[in-house]
């Protein structure tokens, strides 16, 4: 069932979008788990240990991936969002409502991870420190607005609602970002992965965690995607359910 | 539209409580802090300025649901959306409103407040200016958060969780102005980005607010 699309639209079709992604689905799956598990494998087995942090040093391939994948998949929402209230198309509303549930989970590993690091490192938990105060209020965000998908009966209007809170959301999140760096001096390291800086991490540890990176993201693209499906379904049966009582 | 803003504010001098409650709601928050957290006059005086914004929000906060949600329930958003007023306008002023009966008492009371709680007198200027300047992005952003949770029964603790995090960067360059006065230091820059945050939110949250509205009353 592959055959070469005219236009990226129509994957709005949901029977389209079933077919397709019903095909692309195994792959996505096998490179995850390849991706996954090799970088995994490769970080924490085949990797010296960091001359002053030991091997606490290896969380990293689970920290910084998640933490990624985290803000991409709020940018993702606000993306599939827009395309709903522009061109009403419910595959996207309903990949908006796949995704958060996922990128909360990797917030909450980005801050649990942040926290069993930070113990031993920074000597706390928690420290109110820009980047940790953020994230939290990015986890507080996705609460928010899973709450209000499941608050509201009306699928139409929930989408609507919930695609609003996100466009405003997204833009109070950057200016929380840019509040909280006012407001407190950063105890986080900087970026690790940036292409020309000095501070960045040396090769050996740079290439398991790219890996890592690109697994975390189709694992990613293989949640959403079966979310997707998920609630696609969902929303199928219901019309049934509907059709069967007015018969 | 000076006729709605003057009903709305009519409604809430009248309908007993709307008004003076979240006034009192400040003060009952304000004096718990200490019995919290031991009087200690050195101690207080270091929080004072945070404490005394946390209760303008918390105040902000427990009153939004009176903005939208009595005329949701007697049809009265409905005459609203279809008068000529733009239902954007109409968001615009609610807010207003909303802001002329909690924010601005909020601002008046905040320095008797700050007595209580024995704020530095360098503080006093830019805790006034400070909450004078915030709170209308607090209203703003409220009438959003209301706006959207307006069709859900009791929604009081799902609009909290909404707004909540939307306050944080008020809150933070507002208090950020507060205890940088009480320290000596030059406090105008954290006022001058609540003052930002008050204009973008009051130019940007009504057409938000009212597409909210739009979809909650189809």
């Amino acid at each position: 069932m592959f055959r070469p699309m005219s236009s990226f639209w129509e994957y709005a079709n949901p029977r389209r979008f079933m077919a397709t992604s019903g095909a692309v689905l195994p792959w996505v799956t096998a490179l995850a788990a390849l991706f996954l598990i090799g970088g995994l494998i490769w970080g924490f087995f085949f990797t010296p240990n960091d001359f002053r942090q030991g091997s606490t040093v290896k969380i990293i391939y689970i920290h910084v991936p998640a933490a990624i994948m985290a803000t991409s998949a709020w940018f993702m929402m606000l993306a599939a969002s827009l395309i709903w209230l522009i061109r009403r198309h419910h595959v996207s509303a309903l990949a908006a409502k796949a995704a958060a549930p996922v990128g909360m989970v990797f917030t909450l590993i980005g801050l649990f991870t942040g926290a069993v690091w930070g113990q031993p490192m920074w000597g706390s938990w928690w420290e109110w420190d820009p980047r940790l105060t953020a994230f939290l209020i990015l986890f507080l965000f996705y609460l928010g607005y899973m709450a209000l998908w499941e608050a509201i009966e009306n699928p139409d209007a929930a989408a609507d609602l919930t695609s609003v809170l996100c466009l405003v959301g997204t833009v109070f999140a950057v200016i929380s970002r840019y509040a909280i760096l006012f407001w407190n001096q950063s105890l986080h390291q900087g970026a690790s992965l940036s292409m020309d800086a000095e501070e960045n991490v040396a090769d050996v540890f740079a290439y398991p965690l790219w890996t890592c990176i690109g697994g975390f993201f189709f694992l990613f693209v293989t949640l959403v995607l079966y979310r997707t499906r998920t609630e696609i379904r969902a929303r199928r049966l219901n019309a049934l359910i509907v059709q069967e009582r007015m018969a | 539209m000076i006729g709605l803003l003057k009903r709305d504010l009519t409604l809430a001098f009248r309908a007993g409580g709307g008004f003076g409650l979240s006034l009192a709601f400040f003060l009952v928050f304000t004096s718990l802090v200490p019995l919290g957290i031991g009087p200690e006059t050195g101690r207080l005086a270091e929080i004072a300025g945070g404490v005394l914004w946390l209760g303008a929000l918390l105040a902000c906060l427990l009153s939004l649901d009176r903005i939208f949600q009595l005329d949701w329930e007697d049809g009265t958003l409905d005459l609203i959306a279809t008068s000529p007023l733009p239902l954007e306008a109409a968001a615009a002023l609610k807010a207003l409103a909303h802001w002329l009966t909690t924010g601005l008492p909020l601002v008046a009371a905040a320095p008797i407040l700050g007595l209580l709680l024995n704020l530095p007198a360098a503080a006093y200027p830019w805790l006034i200016a400070s909450l004078a300047v915030g709170t209308p992005a607090l209203s703003a952003i409220g009438t959003f958060g209301a706006a959207i949770t307006v069709g859900i029964k009791r929604g009081g603790l799902l609009l909290s969780l909404l707004v909540l995090p939307l306050y944080v960067p008020t809150l933070i360059f507002g208090a950020l102005s507060v205890s940088r006065g009480a320290a000596g230091l030059d406090a105008l820059t954290p006022l001058l980005l609540t003052a930002g945050i008050t204009l973008g939110s009051s130019a940007i949250l009504p057409f938000a607010a009212a597409s909210a509205l739009r979809v909650n009353l189809r």
